[in-house]
């Protein structure tokens, strides 16, 4: 108790100084490499630390990464623990009940199914990460959706055999695939879903949205963008 | 193991590799971790010890308020489990403290604060502030999850310490009383001193128990050693530096290990404190430590 009350005050007399700089919080999963992960060094990395890096220095923002679990990353904008979600995060209208979404900053891109056979059943127990439009699409498939955490998770359910396939990203799966000498390997068709990836914000942060996404727009028509998205999800990646 | 080496790990092999992974950043974070639960340990103990105290003397007292206080505080937290009051305490307390801060700096916000399932109060309110650094944001976490942990291990420590105070002979008390000793003089320095022999073994558990609990730092959020152990040992591809299957099997034999070490080194601490509290009481063990002096 007496350490809460001593934080607080704490916390109350920093707020003085500290409300100077305009710091901008940008909530991150930390679990999705390349797209966000935690280095080595223990700090947020991917393209998304490199874009969001970009972004905050061109309009002159001071951001603060802050790393939360995917499964509670959107309450947890909202009541204002963090200023944006930066987390791949596709854009999809039942999301945009809740938050608003800048443009994207990932052409809409593939989903793919992954297994560790050719002729894995689709329509049997795929797995996919909590809340995302894969598990969405995944439930609607008529397939049994088994839902994890994390992506880890998702792909440590296929390699012990809880799950015929797992279903995400297409870009995020491939690490995987590519490395498993043989292991694991595409199965069936690869699914487009939503509008792209975008930043996710308050509804109420019209400004702070309407500033990044005229950052978003520059970088984009500079290439910066682009050079960015084959950096980290390699040659032939969908760029603008 | 110079830095040159160990900044391009793709080309070591073996123990080079392995002793330049051991040392990188985020398992310096993983190291640093076992510091976190340590300090929780060191900071929740005396916090519980003093809470409980306070709910033994409580339901003990005269007052019947005091003592309904008192009751009810070990009741309430002995009747609902752990985890509930884990989640719980934490959500509770900065709610809590938000919303008496939103009353007070946001009196005009005219939105309501639950939307549906959102808790959202005005920015100037946010504990801590969004405009704060990381760490005040991380230490907020932490005092709250210390707060959790001193409120259910205070109640049990207040039900041990209850229990010790009925278990010092009602001689040793009356006896008093026939010194002419008041009420007060009797608790400070009859029942006090006593109590504590035959509160040690409970309150030994709880230590072991507070120990054993301390991973429940993970479900609060707060970046522990379970939280490391987790990231660390998933299995990396090479977006990372070092890219390596799923280890977490090693890195929770690492945590099962350094917490049988804990309980062990607890256990040596409190026989000891057993056997030198047992002297001079009228207890089996004081009975034995004079018959072993007297020999």
């Amino acid at each position: 108790m007496k350490k809460l009350i001593l934080t607080t005050a704490l916390a109350l007399s920093v707020a003085g100084w500290a409300q100077a700089g305009d710091v901008v919080r940008l909530g991150t999963e930390g679990a999705y490499p390349p797209y966000n992960f935690i280095n080595d060094a223990g700090e947020v990395d991917g393209y998304e630390r490199e874009l969001g890096d970009e972004i905050c220095k061109r309009a002159g923002l001071t951001c603060e990464w802050v790393v939360n679990d995917w499964d509670t990353i959107i309450p947890n904008l909202v009541s204002g623990n963090y200023d944006a979600i930066i987390a791949g995060m596709s854009i999809t209208d039942e999301r945009k009940q809740t938050i608003d979404f800048t443009q994207n900053y990932i052409p809409p891109a593939a989903s793919a199914y992954m297994s560790v056979t050719e002729d894995a059943d689709l329509s049997g127990v795929v797995s996919a990460q909590t809340g995302t439009i894969q598990a969405e699409y995944v439930a609607q498939s008529g397939a049994t959706l088994a839902e994890f955490a994390t992506l880890d998770d998702t792909v440590a359910a296929v390699k012990n055999g809880e799950a015929d396939a797992a279903f995400a990203d297409k870009d995020a799966l491939a690490p995987f695939v590519d490395e498993s000498n043989g292991e694991f390997m595409w199965v069936g068709e690869d699914i487009a879903l939503g509008g792209g990836v975008g930043m996710g914000m308050r509804k109420s942060d019209t400004e702070l949205r309407a500033k990044i996404d005229a950052v978003i727009t520059e970088m984009k028509a500079d290439g910066t963008i682009n050079a960015m998205l084959v950096k980290w999800f390699g040659e032939g990646t969908a760029t603008y | 193991m110079t830095a040159g080496t160990c900044a391009d790990p793709a080309t070591l092999e073996g123990l080079a590799w392995l002793g330049c992974y051991l040392s990188t950043g985020k398992h310096m974070m993983f190291y640093a971790s076992f510091g976190t639960v340590l300090a929780l340990l060191a900071i929740t103990a005396p916090l519980a010890l003093a809470l409980g105290f306070l709910g033994a003397l409580a339901s003990r007292a005269r007052l019947l308020p005091l003592r309904i206080i008192g009751k009810t505080y070990t009741a309430m937290v002995r009747g609902v489990p752990d985890i509930v009051f884990f989640l719980f305490v934490p959500i509770a307390l900065d709610q809590g403290l938000e919303y008496l801060r939103h009353r007070i700096k946001c009196p005009d916000w005219t939105e309501p604060v639950r939307r549906g399932a959102d808790f959202v109060v005005c920015p100037a309110a946010k504990l801590p502030l969004s405009s704060t650094p990381q760490i005040w944001h991380e230490a907020y976490g932490f005092a709250l999850a210390v707060a959790a942990f001193a409120v259910v291990f205070g109640a049990f420590a207040a039900n041990v310490l209850a229990g010790a105070m009925n278990a010092v002979p009602r001689a040793q008390l009356e006896t008093a009383e026939a010194y002419g000793m008041t009420q007060r003089q009797i608790t400070r320095r009859i029942l006090i001193p006593q109590m504590w022999t035959y509160a040690l073994p409970g309150l030994g558990n709880l230590w072991m128990i507070l120990i054993k609990a301390t991973p429940l730092l993970f479900l609060l959020g707060v970046e522990d050693i379970v939280y490391w152990a987790r990231e660390l040992g998933s299995a990396k591809t090479s977006a990372y530096s070092f890219p390596h299957p799923d280890w977490r099997v090693w890195y929770f034999l690492a945590l099962l290990l350094f917490y049988l070490g804990m309980t062990k080194l607890s256990e040596v601490l409190i026989s000891r404190m057993t056997a030198s509290l047992a002297r001079g009481q009228a207890t089996l063990g004081g009975e034995a430590r004079r018959k072993a002096a007297g020999a």
